[in-house]
């Protein structure tokens, strides 16, 4: 049986209510207001597509045995690199095996979350692969007072497709494809050109994902009344409705578009409604999933007995729970370079990244794997050469040790604020893990007055620097603090 | 065996420029207005001067690497001059240098001479690091200044002794109350205004919680020292001379910051240094026998903590002693007596041998208004990188028959 064996979601933590964006700016552009209900999701300025890729990434792999992974795919449409692997780096996060480990990046349309996962079961399904990790994640640039400023969310999630411990087992897949264009977002502009809705609507999400969803259960010589769930993004909510009543579906049994709590996530948002429909999912529900972008695919799975032992990944459910509303406009403007803020004279170093060092600690850096002294059992950050406790001192007795998912402690802290950050001040500090190992580390997603010796912290990876000048985002692991409301 | 440094070394002539936004002059002018004070006040020639080293930390700002800068400015007779810089204790290691040469005996007269010019990077704080880390650090290390990596102290401080910041803060400000108004008397100083509890209290926060009166100023200046043989000096005709007693380096090895042991609460490595100043000294209770100090106070938490790590308070005691002014003028030992780096400011490469400048003029009874009766010994320590991994040196002069 070939099929979805975990699932993994990641919405960051600020929501941005809809009516703090017409607050602001419903003066310059009125019909925002229109589509002001619920909140949006938005990343932290040290999140992007990438690091959020990570997040649900590792969230899906909760419970498995991540060198079991011979495939690790991202689709995005917003991923930081045109040429250098994205999912390479989401392999390496993971601590991914190297050897026989296939990555790829699916990319220019929001429905790569979709055909990564047709690749990677079509892959399975050939017995060319056992575990294929599908990230989606998309963090897309809009301008002030749009509509799409009011209508995309932050946000990802994973899959991972394989055959043992099947939890929904792929039964099949239908794709159309046309170069229809809604929206482009041309090579290095910052946000998307739209054409008028009503075109959008009426002869793009109402057509196109009616008629691939009828070519699906002519395929399968199956009927829409079928299915348990029916999942498609359109982020107009009267739209969503209007399909549903067009394909003839009982509205109970169609997933929300999540326009009210995160928003449209993009290439993610697919799999962000599948993962909200599966953690409600019982065994032999029947989901129908489909996506939209120069075309649609369809996909149908069926959920399996073992759903009911599933347990472990935070979710979409998860992670919609852990929020925090973002008040000011003014804060998320600058999160998203809509607007400029002097950082300073301070602000303007920007030490190359060495890519000789990179590669000989990629492991260390985006992977935070340290060491474990095979004489003394002692785990340290970073792995090196001589083992730090001083009653041994063991010389090339390292052995990799991950930290990334180990429970740890603040020790110190501050939050400074003559450091340059785009969200003074920079809380940072040393962090001790429970198990033994110490690290000096940024710290993310807290506020300064909650932050105390003592709390427990969670690892996350994040956008460390954002080089501009040389065009590399770099990355590495942020602690945040575990404040109990 | 090894007898360490005491009575093996005297120092016979130092200078100190004056130390402040010197907008007016280079680290050029700096040096030489020091050495100018240094020679005269030994009482020999520039020619006399057979070996020196210089202390500088941010060459990339300052003056620029190698020791040429120092050779040149101060135009030496092409003698050996080389360039040290260990952090924050770079002006004690071109002490340091210049005392073991002489101890050795390869030469009779070193120099050792600091300078950095600070104030021409444009803004506040000390130079921007991320290029100066190393490429691997730079990858990963947080986005960290100065204040903000000893404010963590304060946290684990606090932390380890169940002291509420509350209390801590308040001894800290007393910490920089008192630098201030010894700063005040002190014409070489930067800032030479005295500053109220409250109002350091009341300052804006640079990096949680220390605020703007908990952290040291930032200046340009320069200061040396000239170095010879307790022989060499009586044939000077040199009377009550000073000799080094003790010096002492010790750094991390990355147990701070790596290993489960310390506890977030105090400087390893200043209190292994102390232990060892003391016993080259032959020291034996150090809060009766030192006289006087000046120590790293970049910031407040920095000299509260290094109280107890150079063994004059007890553990967790050093907030009690401060309050109840040990450390004040006329307290029992007075520390900070020229104003401290609160009020010279720190350009690094000299701040280590303008400490023991003021120990110097104390232990002559030039010190002025600031004079202590009768000091002793006079201790200076420096403290470069951050409370989980740093550079400490430890100095302790005295008169040459005490």
């Amino acid at each position: 049986m070939v099929g979805i064996t975990s699932y993994g979601g990641y919405i960051p933590r600020y929501r941005l209510n809809r009516m703090v964006i017409v607050q602001n700016m419903a003066w310059y552009f009125p019909v925002i207001m229109a589509v002001a209900q619920g909140e949006k999701s938005v990343a932290n300025w040290d999140e992007d597509a990438l690091s959020m890729a990570v997040a649900a990434a590792y969230d899906c792999a909760t419970g498995k045995d991540r060198k079991q992974i011979d495939g690790v795919y991202l689709a995005s449409t917003t991923l930081p690199f045109a040429d250098r692997l994205n999912a390479g780096i989401v392999a390496t996060a993971l601590n991914a095996d190297e050897e026989g480990v296939a990555c790829s990046d699916f990319t220019g349309s929001l429905r790569s979350a979709t055909t990564a996962s047709i690749s990677a079961l079509e892959a399975i399904q050939a017995g060319s692969k056992n575990n294929v990790l599908v990230a989606a994640s998309d963090q897309r640039g809009t301008k002030m007072a749009t509509m799409y400023e009011m209508f995309l969310g932050d946000g990802a999630a994973a899959l991972l497709f394989g055959k043992d411990d099947v939890i929904a087992e792929f039964k099949g897949h239908f794709s159309s494809s046309y170069d229809f264009v809604d929206h482009y977002r041309g090579c290095g502009k910052g946000a998307d050109y739209t054409w008028e809705e009503r075109w959008v609507r009426d002869e793009g999400y109402a057509k196109i994902i009616p008629e691939t969803i009828a070519g699906f259960l002519k395929k399968y010589n199956m009927a829409i009344g079928d299915f348990d769930k029916v999942i498609f993004p359109c982020y107009f909510k009267r739209e969503h409705a209007n399909i549903v009543k067009k394909l003839g579906i009982d509205p109970s049994k169609v997933q929300d578009n999540m326009h009210e709590v995160c928003g449209d996530t993009g290439s993610a948002h697919p799999f962000v409604m599948f993962i909200s429909a599966l953690e409600e999912a019982k065994p032999g529900d029947k989901i129908l999933v489909a996506s939209f972008g120069q075309g649609c695919d369809v996909l149908y799975f069926e959920v399996k007995d073992k759903i009911k032992d599933f347990k472990g990944p935070i979710g979409i459910k998860g992670s919609l729970a852990n929020r925090v509303e973002l008040t000011s406009y003014q804060k998320y403007a600058k999160f998203r370079d809509l607007i400029v803020a002097d950082l300073g004279i301070r602000g303007e170093a920007s030490p190359n990244t060495s890519l000789t060092t990179l590669w000989r600690n990629r492991k260390m850096i985006l992977g935070l794997v340290g060491g474990k002294c095979k004489k003394c059992g002692t785990p340290q950050f970073p792995a090196a050469p001589v083992c730090v406790n001083p009653d041994c001192n063991a010389v090339g007795e390292m052995e990799d040790y991950e930290f990334a998912n180990k429970p740890g402690k603040v020790m110190m802290y501050t939050g400074d604020m003559l450091s340059a950050s785009v969200d003074p001040p920079a809380v940072y500090g040393l962090v001790s893990f429970d198990e033994g190992g110490r690290m000096f580390v940024d710290f993310t997603d807290c506020i300064l007055e909650q932050t105390k010796v003592g709390l427990p912290i969670k690892m996350s990876f994040r956008r460390k620097y954002k080089d501009v000048t040389r065009g590399i985002s770099g990355y590495f692991w942020k602690a945040i603090p575990q404040v109990k409301e | 065996m090894a007898t360490g440094i005491k009575d093996k070394v005297a120092i016979i002539g130092m200078g100190c420029s004056k130390f402040g936004e010197r907008w007016d002059v280079g680290a050029e002018e700096l040096m030489v207005e020091a050495f100018q004070e240094c020679l005269k006040d030994a009482g020999i020639e520039k020619n006399d001067i057979q070996a020196a080293w210089f202390g500088s930390c941010f060459d990339e700002v300052n003056v620029g690497k190698s020791a040429l800068p120092a050779s040149m400015a101060l135009r030496l007779p092409n003698i050996a001059v080389t360039r040290v810089e260990n952090f924050c204790a770079s002006g004690t290691e071109a002490f340091r240098g210049a005392v073991y040469a002489v101890a050795s005996g390869a030469y009779d007269i070193c120099l050792a001479i600091g300078a950095e010019k600070l104030k021409d990077i444009g803004y506040g704080g000390l130079p921007e690091f991320s290029s100066a880390m190393g490429t691997l650090n730079a990858l990963w290390f947080p986005n960290a200044t100065a204040p903000g990596c000893f404010a963590m102290l304060a946290s684990g401080y606090a932390a380890k002794y169940g002291i509420d910041m509350k209390d801590l803060k308040n001894a800290m400000a007393h910490v920089s109350a008192k630098s201030h108004a010894n700063g005040a008397l002190n014409p070489k100083a930067h800032l030479r205004k005295a500053v109220t509890e409250d109002r350091i209290l009341n300052a804006p926060m640079i990096a949680y919680p220390l605020g703007l009166f908990d952290c040291c100023g930032v200046s340009d200046g320069s200061a040396c020292a000239i170095v010879t043989t307790p022989e060499i000096a009586k044939k000077l005709g040199k009377k009550d001379f000073i000799t080094v007693k003790a010096l002492q380096l010790s750094l991390s090895n990355g147990e701070e910051i790596q290993y489960s042991a310390w506890q977030g609460d105090h400087f390893v490595t200043t209190s292994k240094a102390s232990s060892e100043a003391y016993k080259e000294a032959g020291i034996k209770n150090p809060r009766e026998e030192i006289s006087m100090m000046e120590v790293h106070d970049c910031f407040s938490i920095t000299e509260l903590v290094t109280m107890e790590d150079l063994h004059i308070s007890e553990r967790g005691q050093a907030p009690k002693d401060i309050m109840d002014g040990v450390f004040d003028l006329d307290g029992k030992v007075p520390c900070q007596v020229d104003g401290g780096l609160k009020c010279f400011g720190h350009p690094i490469g000299a701040s280590g041998l303008r400490m023991l400048y003021e120990m110097y003029l104390q232990l002559h009874g030039r010190a002025d208004k600031r004079q202590i009766k009768d000091p002793k010994y006079g201790m200076t320590h420096n403290l470069g990188g951050f409370p989980m991994m740093n550079v400490c040196s430890v100095a302790i002069i005295g008169k040459y028959d005490a």
